[in-house]
């Protein structure tokens, strides 16, 4: 079996859920930029939760599918298709994704995943360092395999579909170098120029309450680093896995699914919370998701 | 020893020259290391482990590398389109830079930023130069690049900015490779003027 990209939208790859263990290599994880939707469509197709399936960028795609299949679209809601639901494409069905709405990224879980090989232990693109696939382009034609499981028929808890805009972070190595007080008030806008590497913010510049020099060191999924300018950088799946400036916050791990679904001109805060309240929260959105 | 880094990663605080890399990956539920001057970021799956149990294993690794160090010789055409100004802040001749850059001996820090950079340690006090005022948006494959006390082959086109002296068709970093990368943490590199 088989799918063919007619078009391929705006940015779409191969993710499953990354590549560890190659950080000593400089190679930072890659892997679906929201997580928890790539794994609801998987679980509603009866995949495994690391099976490949494509992510798509603000525009979807065009793919056609010469033997059929069946499919689920999770994250962001495209126009003309509904989200976490079982679609049946017919052998020779084109399925045409178009503009998303409700966030920057949509994920096509295909019964049976996209057959990859995989670089490193995964068939996550890594588009810096050319690990995995390279993006989708028009005329591709990626094998399927065969089915693995049956799908399921199981509503989606909401609070697994519902992105925030508020992001949830703990403290930062260096957020005694800032005034905290003023981060947390202040709204910013997600730039254009974001990507799965980094998702640069503007707003007011953070002020600096101390001079400080660091040495360069790791830098964590999430870490928000703010450069001498003021503009905070949240370091995402794509990620350098060094950095030099100091970091004022990092979001917390549950809530990296809605910072892979933000847009950009998207206007967001930061809520400070503890670490056992970011564990407390990663908790609960797995309890409901094994409720799948 | 340990600085909280997020809620699926902390920070151990010791130079990667005095730990061993390979036991700390080996901790359970550890599943990636990032490697830097005077610590390493140990990054864990949080639905297995937590920050306590993650110290107290780390704390008990051994506080020496296993890696067994090895030695590059790496060809280099002293031709960077930033020799001349490197030469010029420091007062030398463009022959003086390329003398000092190549007499040194070298050390693999750790590799970071993008895949397959390895800083090394060791630039000679003499040559120590600033970044660029601001970074390059393209730096060619296998440009080699001073920066403050460091020195360094750019193993993919990406961007930095740092001052770049040199060039090499040596490949540093080839995914079908294992490892990834050419130089390893704890290793030594010379460069050799072609």
């Amino acid at each position: 079996m088989t799918i063919v990209v007619q078009s391929p939208g705006m940015f779409t790859t191969v993710q499953d859920l990354g590549r560890s263990r190659h950080g000593v290599q400089g190679v930072s994880r890659a892997g679906a930029a929201d997580p928890l939707a790539l794994r609801i469509g998987n679980r509603l197709l009866g995949n495994p939760d690391n099976t490949p399936a494509l992510e798509m960028t603000l525009l979807g795609g065009s793919f056609e599918f010469p033997d059929g299949a069946q499919i689920v679209l999770t994250g962001a809601r495209p126009a003309a298709h509904p989200v976490y639901q079982l679609i049946e494409i017919n052998p020779g069905g084109t399925l045409r994704i178009g503009p998303l709405e409700t966030g920057a990224r949509c994920y096509l879980c295909i019964q049976g995943g996209i057959a990859v090989p995989l670089t490193a232990g995964s068939a996550s693109a890594h588009i810096l360092s050319g690990l995995g696939p390279p993006p989708l382009k028009k005329g591709d034609a990626l094998a399927i395999n065969a089915p693995q499981g049956k799908p399921i028929a199981k509503p989606v808890p909401a609070a697994l579909t519902a992105y925030q805009k508020t992001l949830r972070v703990t403290r930062g190595p260096q957020a005694a170098q800032f005034d905290e007080t003023a981060f947390y008030s202040a709204e910013f806008t997600v730039s254009t120029d974001s990507n799965r590497m980094g998702i640069r913010l503007e707003g007011p510049a953070v002020p600096t309450s101390q001079q400080g020099q660091m040495a360069t060191e790791g830098v964590p999924l999430g870490a928000i680093q703010v450069p001498a300018n003021g503009q905070p950088i949240i370091l995402f799946v794509d990620q350098q896995t060094t950095g030099g400036y100091p970091k004022i916050a990092n979001v917390i791990t549950a809530d990296i699914p809605s910072t892979a679904q933000l847009r950009p001109r998207d206007k967001i805060r930061f809520q400070l919370v503890t670490n056992l309240e970011a564990q407390t929260a990663l908790r609960l959105q797995e309890e409901l998701l094994n409720q799948l | 020893m340990f600085r909280y880094a997020s809620d699926q990663s902390l920070f151990l605080d010791v130079p990667p020259s005095n730990t061993d890399l390979e036991a700390l990956a080996r901790i359970p539920g550890v599943v990636n290391l990032h490697p830097a001057y005077q610590s390493v970021l140990i990054v864990f799956n949080p639905f297995t482990t937590t920050h306590e149990a993650i110290e107290q294993a780390a704390s008990l690794t051994a506080s020496a590398p296993s890696h067994q160090p090895r030695r590059h010789e790496v060809p280099i055409h002293y031709n960077g389109p930033d020799l001349d100004s490197v030469a010029a802040l420091h007062n030398l001749t463009r022959e003086r830079v390329i003398e000092l850059h190549a007499s040194a001996q070298y050390t693999v820090a750790f590799l970071g930023f993008v895949p397959g950079f390895a800083y090394l340690a060791g630039l000679p006090a003499t040559l120590h130069t600033p970044r660029l005022p601001s970074p390059r948006k393209i730096v060619p494959a296998g440009s080699l690049g001073i920066a403050g006390d460091q020195t360094g082959i750019y193993p993919l086109s990406t961007p930095g900015g740092w001052q770049l002296i040199g060039h090499t068709s040596v490949e540093l970093f080839n995914p079908a490779n294992t490892p990834m990368s050419l130089f390893q943490p704890g290793d030594h590199v010379r460069f050799i003027p072609q």
